[in-house]
């Protein structure tokens, strides 16, 4: 072969390439696990031509720690607002184009507000899915521990060690989250749960700590599998995956009946937000789906099947009613009440936090 | 014993020595500098989440001022709590207590690998290094499936009925032993095969035929000689052992400490880069102080030996 004809081969096949990248539009998603339908990542390529690269996780931290370094590839993120909040401070994200986001009319204004204490004038976010934390139980199990008047309607059932004592055969499983379980603790200790002072912080922790010996394992993911198979009977979980592990149950028809409840003291009530990366390597692709993400019939699609309420004002109506007609998911607006939001913690008290919970995890 | 011929100092012997300095420079020096560098910053709330950080475009002016706000303070976080100290501790205790039952068990493995049939030895080898065609990981969470409390292991002994309860293994230490033990013997039965096959063994028809009986001439003779074997495996698993945060996390409970996952929860959940340098770089001392020492150890019985 003549070096002419090399270079012209050469040069076709760049030319080739650069078609096929024009061709190849990918947006890469980094949601939590568990947390769509995949269906709709399918519609979305058959739709617009654009493959998703689709990666899970299932800690808030380990997200944080992935976009604090940079480069993460990732063109849309699912941070929780407490998180979303510092990112946008250490400039994670790229500001939302609104011109690409036309269905943005069909969010539920109520959710925005709310959101807004993380991401002011929701310029880098759009809401996903926004749930509770609350109690996840085996109903048989917890009964024929605690008797028929088992207290599964409040924290006394995880907070006082007598109850947690006779639960600890069947096994007890809680979030390894400690933004979660310390204002928690604190609601239930008649605190502020928002409360950044370490005392309090470590009144939450001596709390933890008395019914830290009834604790199986702290997880974040592996309880939706533990309650479903009847491994454990109670899990302080978020409300979805708890769903989920109910309907896992119900499917396998295994002898297990799985519940959720709300606390009557009082849950977290937390927004998981989509984000773009400032370094997003496909931004337009990124916009284009958050924009069919807000489509009503989508999100509609996206919460039928996690089991979590969403912040798609125009997608209620298509809700199927064991979703929005649950209170578990869809609390009454008494309940709405007793739910509180909570703001992240500024880095030494973050570290006095995360000393805390790593002291009542390990005993140490 | 042959002497090795030393490399002649000419332009090929040169380049031939400088590939593993270069290597080491590139792949260990480079990066433990810059880990060195981070744990002597600060946390910020940025990209990196440290400051400062090195901007070689800032001129040397900025690079000095730079390295002035550098300092020790995170080293001194680490005296200050005992969590790190206990963690240590911990890890170096359950790495050694693993490193023995390796060697209880790997030992015998080796002996009869290298006592068995000439013609069956390459099977042998091939099975003991068959585990690694599978990824790590996943035989980790096999173990998970083995050890629960509804596991395989449980149900096996329910049925047979030697117990009444299900065990509980699963997040325990026991568990990690297992997993340690399991995932490591290779690394120990290796080392320990080559140096029991080269064992010459008319040393050993010499003791029998003098009438030592064959449990002292395996303690005379055998023992010492494999005894570099037993050292260089017991090593290889001793060293990732110590720094090992998988097979502690999936099979371990919370109150398992070690290193590697306070190290963890130092970067992910505290996303305090500085203070996680620290702790490796510590780590990394603790590690290789053990290390220079046995090697200059083995250095000096070389030269009394020549």
């Amino acid at each position: 072969m003549s070096l002419k004809s090399m270079l012209t081969g050469v040069a076709a096949l760049s030319l080739l390439s650069g078609a096929a990248i024009a061709q190849d539009r990918e947006v890469r998603v980094y949601n939590w696990s568990d947390y769509i339908d995949e269906s709709i990542l399918e519609d979305f390529t058959k739709e617009t031509g654009i493959e998703v690269v689709y990666d899970v996780f299932d800690s808030n931290e380990v997200l944080e720690t992935k976009l604090l370094a940079g480069g993460t590839g990732y063109d849309i993120v699912v941070p929780t607002g407490t998180f979303l909040a510092r990112q946008i401070q250490a400039g994670v994200f790229a500001e939302l184009d609104k011109s690409k986001l036309p269905n943005l009319s069909n969010m539920w204004t109520d959710i925005e507000e709310r959101v807004q204490k993380y991401d002011p004038g929701n310029a880098y976010s759009i809401n996903y899915m926004w749930g509770t934390t609350g109690i996840g139980y085996n109903v048989e199990k917890v009964k024929a521990a605690l008797g028929e008047d088992a207290p599964v309607d409040s924290w006394d059932l995880f907070f006082k060690p007598e109850n947690m004592e006779k639960l600890k055969d069947c096994g007890v499983h809680v979030l390894d989250a400690p933004t979660e379980m310390f204002p928690a603790a604190l609601k239930y200790l008649g605190l502020d749960p928002d409360s950044k002072d370490p005392a309090d912080i470590e009144k939450a922790g001596d709390l933890l700590k008395t019914i830290r010996p009834y604790v199986q394992k702290f997880h974040s993911s592996e309880y939706i599998n533990a309650l479903a198979n009847g491994d454990i009977c109670l899990a302080i979980g978020w409300s979805g995956d708890v769903l989920q592990a109910r309907d896992r149950a119900a499917e396998a028809n295994n002898g297990v009946t799985v519940e959720y409840s709300i606390p009557k003291e009082g849950a977290l009530m937390w927004f998981d937000q989509m984000a773009i990366p400032a370094d997003a390597p496909h931004s337009d692709e990124a916009h284009e789906f958050l924009n069919y993400i807000m489509r009503p019939d989508v999100m509609a699609k996206a919460s039928n099947y996690v089991y979590y309420a969403n912040g798609n004002k125009a997608s209620q109506e298509l809700l199927n009613e064991d979703v929005i007609g649950d209170p578990a998911i869809y609390p009454s607006e008494e309940a709405v009440k007793n739910l509180y939001t909570v703001t992240s913690y500024p880095p030494k008290v973050n570290r006095i936090v995360t000393r805390t919970w790593t002291s009542v995890k390990s005993g140490q | 014993m042959d002497e090795p011929v030393p490399v002649k100092r000419t332009l090929g012997g040169w380049t031939l020595i400088a590939v593993p300095y270069v290597w080491l420079l590139i792949f260990f020096l480079a990066p433990f500098l810059i880990v060195f560098k981070i744990s002597l910053s600060q946390i910020a709330v940025a990209i990196p989440p440290y400051i400062p950080t090195f901007d070689l475009a800032s001129g040397w002016q900025a690079f000095i001022e730079n390295l002035g706000e550098l300092s020790v303070e995170n080293y001194l976080w680490l005296t200050e709590d005992d969590l790190y100290w206990k963690s240590y501790i911990s890890s170096v205790v359950i790495a050694g207590i693993s490193t023995f039952l390796t060697l209880l068990i790997g030992y015998p493995i080796a002996y009869g690998m290298a006592r068995s049939p000439q013609s069956l030895r390459p099977t042998l080898l091939m099975l003991v290094i068959l585990p690694f065609w599978t990824s790590f990981l996943i035989r980790v969470y096999a173990w998970i499936g083995i050890l629960k409390n509804e596991g395989l292991l449980n149900q096996l002994l329910l049925a047979i009925g030697v117990i009444d309860e299900p065990l509980v293994i699963l997040n325990t230490n026991i568990a990690v032993y297992i997993g340690i033990v399991y995932s490591y013997l290779p690394f120990l039965v290796l080392p320990l095969y080559a140096s029991l096959e080269r064992l010459d063994g008319s040393l050993l028809e010499a003791a029998e035929d003098l009438g030592c009986p064959p449990w002292l001439a395996f303690w005379k003779i055998t023992l010492p000689l494999s005894l570099p074997g037993v050292i260089a495996g017991c090593f290889l698993v001793f060293i990732p052992a110590v720094g090992e945060f998988v097979i502690p996390d999936l099979l371990g409970g919370s109150d398992t400490l070690m290193i590697g996952k306070t190290l963890w929860t130092e970067f992910f959940n505290n996303r305090d880069w500085p203070v996680s340098s620290a702790v490796a770089v510590i780590l990394l001392m603790i590690l290789v102080i053990p290390i220079v020492l046995f090697q200059n150890q083995q250095q000096k019985i070389a030269e009394k030996e020549a």
